[in-house]
């Protein structure tokens, strides 16, 4: 047995080493939150980078993906901000409540602050901070090891990014759109972490999207921690379409209340390394949960869905729907692991994992997991990879279709079963839309 | 799926007060001294009047294992073991050289009768009940070697096999007899190096089965081996080597039981199976070692390597395995698909109860072109145990139209036990198609219901689902073996209703 073997530190490690020694004191915070800060950086120097053999990340060796450190970003200037007129241009017509965070930093004056509906605040996370208010440690799980190094590393750095209350029984109609946008003047890396609190019975929907120039070399480290109270209504979407050199690492830490509705979708068709991974705690009993995820993969893409959902309490449904289209060198790694705890009896959950491989150098890897701790229970999980069915390709061509269209056409089919379900049309529509401009750069 | 009642009743009676082989023989033994070093390599392999190139073999082993830690990634949970304090070596005291059963030392011949294994050539295995008129010639023959400890005591058949070209004779024997073909194949699947245990075991191997069956030929009889650790503080290190050369065809049965000790005993075996082109090795196991007590005190831990490498075209691998004992199981059974068109199966029930761990499953990677495998995986957990699927299907870059199915399905009886299922598929080819699924419930209310309005007691409605259960992977085990596993299912989830 013995210790560990440590081995020597990469060049990111130490960067990262650098960054936040020089940085610490300038981290917006008082006391209390420089102390928390102080633990989460040692938690991630302790281990390093996660790498091949720390199994949470055995297919994602960001020792080896992430080459170095980049400085944190600096506060964008005017010119920055003239330049992210067009960011979200995914859901610009239709008219959600636009939240802006350039290069890291939450900008008021390009959001949509004006008429907030009754119950429904907004607040810049760096501001929160500076008032030392215990947030970064607020609505975190049980289930989440303080050890998670993205999570760690996020806590140390994180400089802004949004807090957002919905007070109990609130319905806000207009979906609120957090736009993550990189103007891409030098490389850095971007460190968000952002609260959203929704109270008992109360509905919104919030969307994320994330996006940057392609030939900038930047980092994010972005988490997003959600509350959901007792019978609120929740759908989030989480859109990526970071640059072509990207490295994009996101977690979210869900906490569901009982007898609530929560919808999860992330869509993800850009970033050279992409890690999401989601952490879906079910507090609360009768409560449902839906999460979906679409990869659309080319060149040498990496990217990685992770999941964890805890179920914790009684008689909650859970129905986990990943997809991934992977062409040429990319890989799609998914991990999905389903907890059922003692107490959690009658629980329903359904993973379903789906991988279509359209080219030879492509790869998928998938792990999906069952944990089940108590008995009176229905779990299950299915995983299938494969390439396009030669018979439905033929059936297409014998009608006349070309080959690529008639690929298209099936490929198309394979992603609708993941975007179909969204309920809101024009979200569903937009991302339909992305879907087929994908298809057609693939030419 | 909704399981049996009956499969969860018979579960939860895994107590481990119905361990019916915990009996212990008195019997005088020659042990290496306790402890493991370069002299107790060297003693084992003196016992065994090994050539130097085997003892090197077995130092190169060693030294290599000094470097290594044990893994820790499997869902186990047990004590440091105290490599140290364990005897490596124990056989049976010889009275004198045996020539023949009949000199073998009556006390072993009892303990085998005890358990049912036929050691004298006329007995025939329990079990089937030949049909009215039907002659003793429809029974099969099955040719035995029972390893008693570190040695083996006994292969019957011998010279029946011989007339077919079947080698088959303790490993120990073939290391002087076919040294060539030992050289040639033991540790090509399984290397010194490949893990903790499997190094060790390469270490301080004492004997184990050797089969080699030559080129067209059927073997015919079932082959089957017989594993029962008797000493106090005793590891038992076997190690098997079957070879079916091409067009051959062996099947191949292995049984294991053990004293009730209170203290742990370390078993950790390793298997090499290696198939040529067209032939086929079919290798069953019942592993019905001593689970520990109902309070979860003794036991055996079973730290098992098992690989079969379908080396040549078109041959096949395929394993089945009931597992209803041990306290702990680490158990892989893996194939290598490297011939076009090759084949690997995997069969397992793996039954836990009391305290029970059990980490299994296997690795079906896909190497060849064309190569298919199947699994089909069913854990029942009852009493608070742990039972877990770790399952790993890969397909190499040049696996073109490598095909797996994979079907795992757990039954819980009782709210304390856990069952998990951890699949690891990676695909590197776009031709390959992988299908997973997995489930995880008990046995449903309205099944039994309806069998116990049909008249049916809760006990035998149980046993019906879980025979229902388990029935896809009792069908692949040899008829013998199946009437016993059966027995056993019912055995060890006895009481496990209530």
């Amino acid at each position: 047995m013995g210790a560990a073997i440590r081995p020597a530190r990469t060049i990111a490690e130490l960067g990262l080493a650098d960054i936040y020694a020089t940085s610490r004191q300038s981290l917006p915070g008082g006391t209390d939150i420089a102390a928390v800060r102080a633990a989460a950086f040692n938690h991630f120097a302790l281990a390093g980078l996660p790498h091949s053999r720390v199994e949470a990340w055995k297919y994602t060796d960001l020792r080896r993906l992430m080459r170095d450190a980049k400085p944190l970003a600096a506060p964008p200037d005017i010119k920055a901000k003239a330049r992210v007129h067009d960011a979200g241009a995914l859901f610009a017509t239709l008219g959600f409540r636009r939240l802006v965070i350039v290069n890291g930093a939450f900008a008021a004056d390009l959001s949509d602050l004006a008429g907030l509906e009754t119950g429904l605040t907004i607040r810049s996370m760096a501001e929160a901070l500076a008032l030392d208010e215990p947030l970064l440690s607020q609505g975190l799980g049980p289930m989440v090891p303080a050890d998670e190094p993205a999570l760690a590393l996020n806590t140390a750095l994180a400089g802004d990014g949004v807090v957002i209350t919905v007070l109990p029984g609130a319905t806000i109609e207009r979906p609120i759109h957090l736009v993550f946008v990189n103007t891409g003047a030098a490389a850095a890396a971007m460190v968000t972490r952002s609260l959203v609190v929704v109270g008992g019975g109360a509905r919104a929907t919030f969307v994320e999207t994330h996006e940057g120039p392609d030939h900038q070399d930047y980092q994010v480290n972005t988490v997003l921690q959600l509350v959901v109270g007792d019978a609120a209504e929740v759908d989030h979407f989480k859109i990526t379409r970071e640059g072509g050199a990207a490295v994009h690492v996101a977690t979210l830490l869900a906490n569901i209340g009982a007898r609530a509705k929560f919808n999860e979708l992330g869509f993800t068709a850009g970033g050279a390394v992409v890690r999401n991974q989601l952490f879906v705690l079910i507090a609360g009993k009768g409560t449902e949960a839906n999460l979906r995820g679409l990869s659309l993969l080319a060149g040498r893409q990496h990217a990685d869905t992770t999941l964890a959902v805890d179920h914790a309490a009684a008689g909650s449904q859970s129905r986990e729907t990943f997809k991934a289209v992977v062409d040429d060198e990319a890989r799609s790694v998914f991990q999905g692991k389903i907890s059922v705890r003692p107490q959690a009896q009658q629980t329903d959950a359904k993973m379903t994992t789906r991988v279509l491989l359209l080219s030879d150098n492509a790869e998928a890897d998938g792990k999906p997991e069952l944990e089940i701790f108590a008995d009176d229970v229905q779990c299950g999980h299915g995983a299938t990879t494969g390439t396009l069915d030669d018979q439905l390709k033929f059936y297409l061509m014998a009608r006349g279709i070309p080959e690529k269209e008639a690929e298209a056409l099936l490929i198309q089919a394979f992603a609708g079963e993941v975007v179909e379900t969204i309920g809101h049309e024009g979200i569903r529509d937009a991302l339909m839309d992305a879907t087929l401009g994908w298809l057609g750069q693939r030419g | 799926m909704a399981a049996v009642q009956e499969t969860v009743d018979r579960v939860r009676s895994i107590d481990v007060e119905q361990y019916k082989y915990g009996f212990v023989t008195e019997i005088e033994s020659d042990k290496a001294p306790k402890g493991l070093s370069e002299d107790t390599v060297r003693f084992i392999s003196a016992k065994k009047s090994e050539p130097a190139w085997m003892l090197e073999w077995r130092l190169e082993a060693y030294r290599r294992w000094l470097t290594m830690t044990e893994p820790g990634w499997a869902r186990v949970e047990y004590p440091k073991i105290d490599y140290q304090d364990l005897y490596y070596y124990s056989a049976p005291k010889p009275k004198k050289q045996v020539s023949s059963l009949d000199e073998i030392d009556p006390e072993i011949l009892k303990t085998y009768e005890k358990l049912g294994i036929p050691l004298r050539e006329v007995a025939m295995l329990e079990g089937v009940e030949p049909r009215p008129g039907e002659a003793d010639t429809a029974k099969r023959k099955i040719a035995v070697d029972a390893v008693f400890d570190s040695v083996s005591v006994a292969t019957t058949f011998k010279e029946e096999l011989m007339k077919a070209g079947v080698i088959f004779m303790p490993i120990s024997e073939a290391i002087r007899e076919h040294p060539d073909l030992v050289k040639k194949y033991l540790g090509s699947v399984v290397p010194t190096s490949d893990n903790f245990f499997a190094t060790l075991n390469s270490a301080v191997f004492s004997d184990g089965s050797f089969v080699y069956v030559p080129p067209g030929v059927r073997c015919p009889m079932e082959l089957s081996t017989y594993f029962r650790i008797n000493e106090r503080n005793t590891g038992q290190f076997e190690r098997t080597l079957i070879i079916a050369d091409k067009g051959a065809y062996v099947s191949y049965l292995e049984g294991c039981t053990a004293p009730q000790r209170d203290e742990n005993q370390l078993h950790a075996a390793v298997v090499e199976l290696v198939a040529l082109d067209d032939a086929e090795i079919k290798y069953s196991t019942v592993q019905n070692w001593y689970p520990g007590n109902s309070e979860g005190v003794g036991g055996i831990y079973n730290f098992v390597t098992k690989r079969g490498d379908c080396r040549g075209a078109n041959s096949k691998i395929s394993w089945t395995q009931v597992e209803t004992g041990s306290a702990i199981t680490w158990k892989y059974p893996s194939c290598i698909l490297r011939g076009d068109n090759s084949r690997g199966e995997f069969y397992s029930i793996a039954i836990s109860n009391g305290y029970q761990q059990v980490d299994s499953g296997t690795k079906m990677i896909h190497l060849g072109r064309n190569t298919t495998s199947r699994i089909i995986s069913k854990g029942i957990a009852a009493g608070k145990s742990q039972n877990t699927y770790r399952g790993l299907v890969t397909a190499h870059r040049k696996a073109t139209g490598a095909r797996n199915f994979t079907a795992c399905d757990s039954l819980l009886i009782g709210d304390q036990c856990g069952a998990h299922t951890v699949p690891y598929v990676e695909a590197k080819n776009s031709s390959a198609l992988f299908e997973h699924e997995a489930t995880t419930s008990k046995i449903s209310e309205d099944v039994l219901f309806y069998c116990i309005q049909r008249g049916l007691s809760q006990e035998e409605a149980v046993g019906l689902v879980v025979n229902g259960f388990v029935k896809d992977v009792l069908q692949q085990l040899p008829m013998e073996f199946a009437v016993e596993a059966q027995k056993l299912i019912s055995i060890s989830l006895e009481g496990s209703v209530g």
